[in-house]
């Protein structure tokens, strides 16, 4: 198997994982548990810009995705939780 | 409308749409294979016209320098906004800053965890600066090395407590790094105006291809970006944790109030 066939059976397989994991968030009802799948999204999403040749896109998607995106989910998350704990029964 | 007619609305416009998406997607050219001139020429000239070795950065800074522009005042507008939204309101009231579930007892963060968050700050300090400023040399770049630098104090959150995260923090700071960081980039192409060329003409000595100060104004518009993203997204901590850990609904009046 020559450089070439490997590069596209591995752009092949990145795309494919970007679909099911894609898939997966989307399915996950429960908010808490998509925002740790999106990061996990985040993570294939760095691996197929970088398969294909675009490290910057890459470095980019990779610190937002993984610090940006989860804080904002996971801090309005908390929010919502004591607002609705502080709520009298 | 019941639920076979959402159904059916949804059908229609779901073959409707994988109608136009195969359209579309089938004259595309192949992996690969780039049909227009504009890369091309691009990957030819970049590197000669502006020593800049990372092509992708020559584009961002300077062939397409205004509409990176135009995505800095995006990025700044909306963290202006979500500021704007979060704020402490007349009915909210700040209690000492709490961060974790009321029924369950947190242990306290272990001291391994805390020494080697702090260590892996100044390591990320470091490297955002790396990123930041090759940008023009090696895959990077403003926007790359701004957000990374903003996660040094998340990370410190993470590893320690909120305390820390305020002590790297002044808001009156990161405010003022991030209105700079947009205006130095508007200013710096207002200068090549004066200089009698286009806005955002690349007007700096170019300097040798290869070395850290080459390329002119796309470093300089790289490092004003750095600045703009990275005191955007500390703010955007800012304020999500003010909201979320300090402000709290003055429940009790208003319920008294509505009482009364």
């Amino acid at each position: 198997m020559n450089d070439a066939t490997l590069m596209l059976w591995l752009q092949g397989s990145v795309l494919a994982g970007v679909g099911v994991v894609a898939t997966l968030v989307v399915l996950t009802r429960d908010p808490l548990k998509q925002v740790i799948g999106f990061t996990f999204y985040g993570l294939v999403l760095t691996l197929m810009f970088f398969v294909f040749q675009a490290p910057d896109v890459a470095l980019s998607e990779m610190a937002v995705g993984a610090v940006v995106i989860p804080l904002m989910v996971l801090l309005t998350l908390a929010k919502l939780k004591v607002k609705s704990q502080a709520e009298p029964k | 409308m019941n639920l076979r007619w959402r159904k059916t609305v949804f059908f229609l416009g779901a073959i409707g749409l994988l109608f136009l998406y195969g359209w579309g997607a089938w004259n595309l050219p192949g992996l690969g294979r780039y049909p227009g001139p504009y890369g091309d020429v691009l990957n030819r000239v970049a590197v000669y016209e502006r020593h800049a070795t990372n092509v992708v950065t020559a584009v961002i800074f300077d062939y397409r320098g205004l509409d990176t522009l135009g995505e800095e005042s995006v990025l700044f507008a909306s963290v202006m906004g979500c500021a704007l939204l979060l704020r402490k309101r007349e009915d909210d009231r700040e209690d000492p800053p709490f961060d974790h579930e009321y029924s369950r007892a947190v242990p306290q963060t272990s001291s391994a965890v805390r020494t080697c968050g702090t260590a892996l700050a100044l390591l990320l300090v470091v490297f955002g600066l790396d990123i930041m400023l090759h940008g023009q040399l090696t895959p990077g770049g403003g926007f790359q090395g701004g957000v990374i630098l903003a996660s040094v104090p998340l990370l410190l959150y993470l590893a320690s407590d909120y305390e820390s995260f305020q002590q790297v923090t002044d808001q009156a700071l990161v405010e003022a790094v991030e209105g700079l960081g947009l205006s130095l980039y508007a200013v710096l192409g207002l200068v090549a105006i004066v200089f009698g060329a286009p806005y955002l003409t690349n007007f700096l000595p170019l300097g040798t291809t290869g070395q850290v100060n080459s390329s002119g104004t796309i470093f300089a518009l790289s490092l004003a970006t750095g600045m703009e993203v990275a005191g955007g997204i500390v703010l955007l901590m800012m304020v999500f944790f003010h909201q979320t850990l300090v402000l709290r609904k003055d429940d009790e009046r208003m319920r008294k109030e509505v009482r009364e």
